[in-house]
This record gives C-alpha cells, structure tokens and sequence, in this order.
C-alpha cells in the first residue's frame, strides 16, 4: 500500500449519532438527505453532481446528454400494478424525463439471490422487456451477480439510462421562477399503499394498484406543444413533500399549495387514515409535478390530461419569493401550515 | 372521502371560530388530553383559528412519549438478546433511550419487527416455536383491549414462548395528577375519544365534579375539535363543570363493556411511572397473577431496574401543559426528529414533533 492510499479524510458524519446505516437512512427523508451530502457529495463533488437533479445532463460532441442510475430493492418483488421489472425501467426512465430528456438506451445489472426461482426472474425480465416497449427504450447491456443464500433478498436490480435532450430548455430546479404554476400529474400515494398492503398482507376492499408507469411520453406531449417547462420532478419515496421541499430549497424560492387541491385516491386515503400515515409523504411512481409560468398553466392541464397517465393532472399551487426554501400549505380547513421533509420513513403509529 | 370530508369542512371550520369568537368573554385555557388530537389541531392550525385569549395546551396522551426511560431501556436489552423476535408498533422505534433506540438494535442485528397487531405478533410466536418472542404492549386504555386478547389467547393455547413487556397507562390518574399540580393552568379538558370508546365516561364524573372542571369527550377530526371547544367553553362560560360527550358517533357512556372485561381479566391497575412526570399511583395496568407467565419483565430478570431521565429534556412539563413545544430551550436546536433528547419529539402523537414538523418560525 502506497502512502497516499493510507490517508484518508475523517469521516465527517457525527459516528457518536449513526456508527450504523439506519433504514431511515434510504428512506428518502432528511435523514437520507444528510447521508448523501456527508458522504456522496463530500467525496465526489463536481458541478455535475452539485446540480441535485434526478439525473446528470452534459454536452458530449453536439449533443446535450442525461444520464441517471437507480437501484431497485423492493419487498414484495411482484405487487399490484407492477413488480420490480417495471419498476427499474420505469423509475429510470422517469428520472431522465424529468431532466426533459428523450429516454434512449438502458444498462440491467442483476444481483440475485442462491436459490432464486428461475421462472419469478423470468417474469421480472418479460415485465422489463414490456416496460421498455411502452416507455420507447432499448435495454443494450447488462451484468448477473448471484450471492450465497441469505445474502441477497432474492434479487435486487440496477438500471443506468442515458438520454437525448432536444430543446434549449434548461428543466431544473434552479430554473423555478417566482410566479411559476405548479401542475401535479395525477393522483398521489398509491405505489406506497400498494406496496405496503402486499408486504404486510392488509386487504382492502378492492386492491389498490401501483401508479407505476413512464412519464417520457407526458414530457414529450408538453414540450412538443411548446410549453416554457421551469422544472419536473417525478414523486418517489419521501412522496410529494419531499420532492416540493427538495425544489424549494435549491431553487431558494417559496413554494405554496392548497390542501383541497391534491387528488388522493379513496382507498389510499383510507389506508393512510388507519396506519396514522400522511399521504404527503407516501411513494409514488408514476407521477410528477411541472413547474412552468402560470400562463401556461391551463394549457400545460389539458395536455397533460390529454395522456395517460396524466388524465387526473391538476393545478396544486405556485412559487413566490419569499419565505426562502420553504414549503407551506393552506391546510382543509383554510389555515396555513409548513410543509416539511420527513425525517425517516414512515412508521404505523400505535392509535 | 365519505364520513372523513365532512368533518375537515373549511366552512364549517369558520363558522365554528366565528361562533366561538362571539362566545368568549374572558381568557381560557383547554387541554386536550390526547397526542393524536395535538397531531390534528396544529397539523390542520385549528388554533389558529381560535379567538384570542382561548388557549390549547398539549396533554400527556401520547403512549409513546409516557414510557419511561427505562422500559425503553429494558426493550433494548430485550431485542438485543439473542433468539428473541420483538415486535412493537412502528412509532416505538425510534424513541431515544440512553444512548440508542429499537432502529439502532435492529441495524446491527437484532430481529425487531414491526407488527400492525399484537395478534399478529401472537401469529409470529406460533410460527417460531424455538424463539421468545416479545410483544412491546405500550398504550392506553385504547390498545390494552386488543394487547389483552393477544395474551388470553396465548395462555388458551399454551403458546409458552410468547410474552408482553406491558407499559400500559391511564387517562384519569393523569388528569387528576395535572389538576393536583401547583403549577396546573388548565381549565378544562377535551377527553381523548377512542379511549372513551373503550372505557366510556364514567370515570370522568367525579373528576369534574370533584375540581369543578368541564370535560368534553372529544373526536379527532378538526370540526370534532372545534366541536369539543365549544361545548368545553359553554360550560365554563355558563360557570358548569359536566362531563359531556362530543364524539356521540363512536363514544356511549359506559363504553365497550366486553372490552372492558377482557382487560380486568388479563391486567390490574397498577402504581406506574411516566417518562418526565414520575410516578403516579394507580396509573397504569400490569398482568394479574394467572398471566404472570407471560410478563416479559420477569421472563427476561428486568423488574425493579430504575433509569433517571436526562435533565435537558422539558418533556414532562410540555405534557402537563406547563410549556409549549417552541419555548423550549432545546426545541430545534439541540433536539430534532434526528437527533432527539426526549420521545415527545418523535413520537407521530408527540407535541414536539407536531411542532416541528408543522409550526417552524
């Protein structure tokens, strides 16, 4: 070992707090946040990276590129609306959208489990194959891993994707502009409730399916009509609030919505109103919110609602100045509140 | 949604503060006893609707932020120990003991699961004959109902390796406690409703008559809320001191009465100590003598160990109403939901984290 490889920069996470990696850490809250920024940024800064998006966009030749990876660790592997074949496809796809990006080419790397049935990872590959078909992507490389039983969870999945960007748009969020609309696609919380219900076995009336689904083709409609898009963010874990804060912070602008305003489907309501859950913060993955001028707003719905699945698009707020970085919310019964970041994930409460 | 919309109407809502606006003539203070309303009233900013003078203090109704330290202290050791399942409800595991909470336990090992219903966690004992398997009863008199039935089926089944580490509490005993303190500023409360669909209203009646103080059994929906203020403020307004019942869709004046057997049967009122509050006699439920075998605490050689509280933590008095969450020295500062001092701040019922959460500047 050569000198330089026995220096190292001391860790500059608080060890006393966290010697381990929590769960609450991947959450997708503020905890997860820290992580990223302690670890990740601290070690791999670049202005690249330093642009907080869901993917990295770069110019390479006379192309303007996005370029994303995600890795898929679901429980259950197959649920309702999806597995995690449609997931890793589609969340990949989705964060190249949301750079405004046209989804090209993606890479599959699979890490499975000892043991793991051939025929589920049969079903996961024809599920990605379709996803792939739907979303106008091509899967071009890939990589297998198998571990030793009890070292996996039977099979994780990591897609990278790369994509065209063909505007002049900078789609951002330091793009948000005081004034701004803020359009949400569709309904929200339902690949949480989903997901949690097949996990934990709680049944409801009538299954509640995962919003899974591409949003490329949503994008594509709003800027082949020419809308001026500020931002796009597609909702994952953490949910719509994480996502609003995350934009409000980076962009240092205000960000208000109305309560009343979010779609939230009856089924998903109820699970949340049992399980103490709010559905501000439930995951999502098919859904997104626009931000573009307000003129454009009324425009920008009726595309959106014009494709699936954007049928269920509404207006949910706008940007102001001021208070800086922060999210509020004109709660139900007309008052206004903050709006924060989880901290780590969601947990059933007692009563 | 059906029977959820109608009572977050924000109509409604401002003809409720209008009226009330009209009601008051001098300064009042209300305590709602339970976390879950806490949680509603300033995620909603129901007090902010309120007219001036009105005042809503936070009471101590929320299971999680009552557990004493060293129960806290006692589940740790418990889940660390090895071939033992722990289930708890989800919003335990985060509460701070001294130096780690269930979360940390279950990163470097430890098999802590969260379990919707202790049956469910009666379902995992059967399933795991060789393991001892550990259910975290925390609650008022809310879950014991259920907590109850977890253990009485055991015991019927002879299901050996299956146990309760029991900190169950009581509303009453802690209402008399805040009404008793010296420093108490409250005037009248508005009754946690889902206890009182359990345990009804009874008990409530010499408690009002006794420290002529209104007590309104309460739902938790904003119009509920509003509602149970009113009625509160009427009687004080009108110098009465009833007990009266707000929450009349779910809530019968002698409550759930095999609910309530089941419970005798299974637990005995107890002395119980309350995190930040110390203890109160009568206040809190163990198992009787014929579900002894189920005790945790004794399975495991735990009973009788003692843990004092951090000094820096204002918990105690943000649940008797004596501080708010935001006039804490700490409040923000040296204590968040990452790194809390006390349970108040994490705890989904918790006043501290409803601050926080909702209520920054």
């Amino acid at each position: 070992m050569t000198p330089d490889t026995e220096i190292h920069a001391s860790c500059p996470l608080p060890i006393a707090d966290y010697p381990h990696v929590m769960m609450a850490h991947g959450g997708g809250g503020r905890l997860m946040q820290q992580l990223i920024e302690k670890v990740f940024v601290a070690s791999f800064d670049n202005p690249l990276l330093a642009t907080r998006h869901d993917s990295a966009v770069f110019e390479a030749g006379t192309c303007r590129l996005a370029f994303t990876t995600d890795s898929y660790v679901v429980k259950p592997l197959f649920f309702p609306g999806g597995d995690i074949g449609t997931l890793s496809v589609n969340g990949t796809v989705n964060d190249l959208a949301m750079s405004g990006a046209r989804p090209l080419y993606l890479s599959a790397g699979f890490i499975i489990e000892e043991g793991f049935p051939t025929e589920s990872l049969w079903r996961i590959a024809q599920s990605m194959r379709h996803a792939a078909e739907r979303a106008g992507v091509r899967i071009v490389t890939g990589d297998t891993k198998v571990v030793d039983r009890g070292k996996g969870d039977g099979i994780f999945v990591n897609t990278a994707g790369i994509g065209v960007i063909e505007h002049s748009l900078v789609i951002a969020p330091a793009s948000v502009r005081p004034g701004d609309a803020i359009l949400l696609s569709g309904d929200i919380g339902r690949h949480g409730i989903a997901v949690m219900a097949a996990r934990e076995g709680i049944a409801f009336e009538t299954a509640i399916e995962s919003d899974c689904a591409p949003l490329g083709g949503l994008v594509k409609h709003l800027l082949d009509a020419g809308m001026e898009i500020h931002c796009l963010r597609d909702l994952t874990r953490g949910g719509l609030a994480s996502a609003l804060v995350e934009i409000a912070q980076t962009s240092r602008l205000s960000i208000r919505i109305d309560e009343s305003a979010l779609p939230v489907n009856e089924q998903v309501q109820g699970a949340c109103e049992l399980l103490g859950f709010d559905p501000l913060y439930v995951a999502n993955e098919g859904r997104m919110v626009c931000f573009l001028p307000r003129a454009q707003a009324a425009a920008a719905l009726q595309l959106m609602r014009s494709v699936s699945p954007g049928e269920g698009a509404v207006l949910i707020g706008g940007v102001k100045d001021s208070p800086s970085g922060r999210v509020t919310m004109t709660t139900r019964i007309g008052v206004d509140r903050v709006v924060d970041m989880q901290s780590g994930e969601q947990l059933p409460r007692i009563c | 949604m059906k029977f959820i919309d109608e009572y977050r109407d924000a109509a409604s809502a401002r003809r409720y503060a209008a009226a009330l606006a009209e009601l008051v003539t001098k300064p009042w203070t209300l305590m709602e006893v339970c976390g879950g309303q806490t949680h509603a009233i300033v995620r909603y900013g129901i007090d902010e609707l309120l007219p001036a003078g009105l005042t809503l203090v936070h009471g101590p109704g929320c299971p999680v932020c009552v557990t004493p330290l060293e129960l806290i202290e006692k589940a740790l050791q418990i889940a660390s120990t090895d071939g033992v399942i722990f289930c708890s409800f989800g919003d335990m595991l985060r509460v701070p003991g001294l130096d780690r909470d269930l979360l940390s336990v279950k990163a470097t090992g430890g098999d802590v699961r969260i379990v919707y219903s202790p049956m469910d966690a009666l379902k995992i004992a059967r399933a795991n004959p060789d393991r001892r398997v550990v259910f975290f009863a925390v609650g008022f008199e809310t879950t014991a109902p259920a907590n109850a039935m977890a253990v009485h089926q055991a015991k019927r089944e002879g299901v050996s390796n299956f146990f309760l580490l029991v900190s169950h509490v009581l509303v009453p005993p802690a209402i008399e406690a805040i009404l008793s303190s010296p420093n108490n500023r409250v005037q009248g409360f508005l009754a946690a409703g889902h206890v009182c669909t359990v345990m009804g209203y009874t008990e409530y009646e010499p408690i009002a008559a006794r420290y002529h103080i209104p007590i309104v059994v309460t739902g938790f929906e904003p119009l509920d809320i509003l509602q149970g203020i009113m009625m509160c403020v009427k009687q004080l307004e009108e110098g009465r001191a009833d007990v009266e019942n707000q929450y009349t869709r779910a809530v019968r004046r002698e409550g759930n009465r095999p609910a309530q057997e089941l419970i005798r049967e299974v637990f005995e009122i107890g002395p119980r100590r309350w995190r930040g509050i110390g203890e109160i006699p009568a206040s809190g439920l163990r198992l009787t003598a014929p579900y002894a075998p189920f005790d945790a605490e004794s399975r495991f050689g735990l009973a009788g160990q003692v843990v004092e509280e951090p000094a820096e933590c204002q918990s105690g008095l943000i649940l008797q109403g004596i501080l708010k969450p935001n006039e804490c020295a700490a409040f923000g500062t040296r204590c968040t939901p990452e790194h809390p001092l006390g349970a108040t701040m994490v705890s989904s019922e918790g006043a501290c984290a409803a601050y926080f959460r909702y209520r920054r500047d």
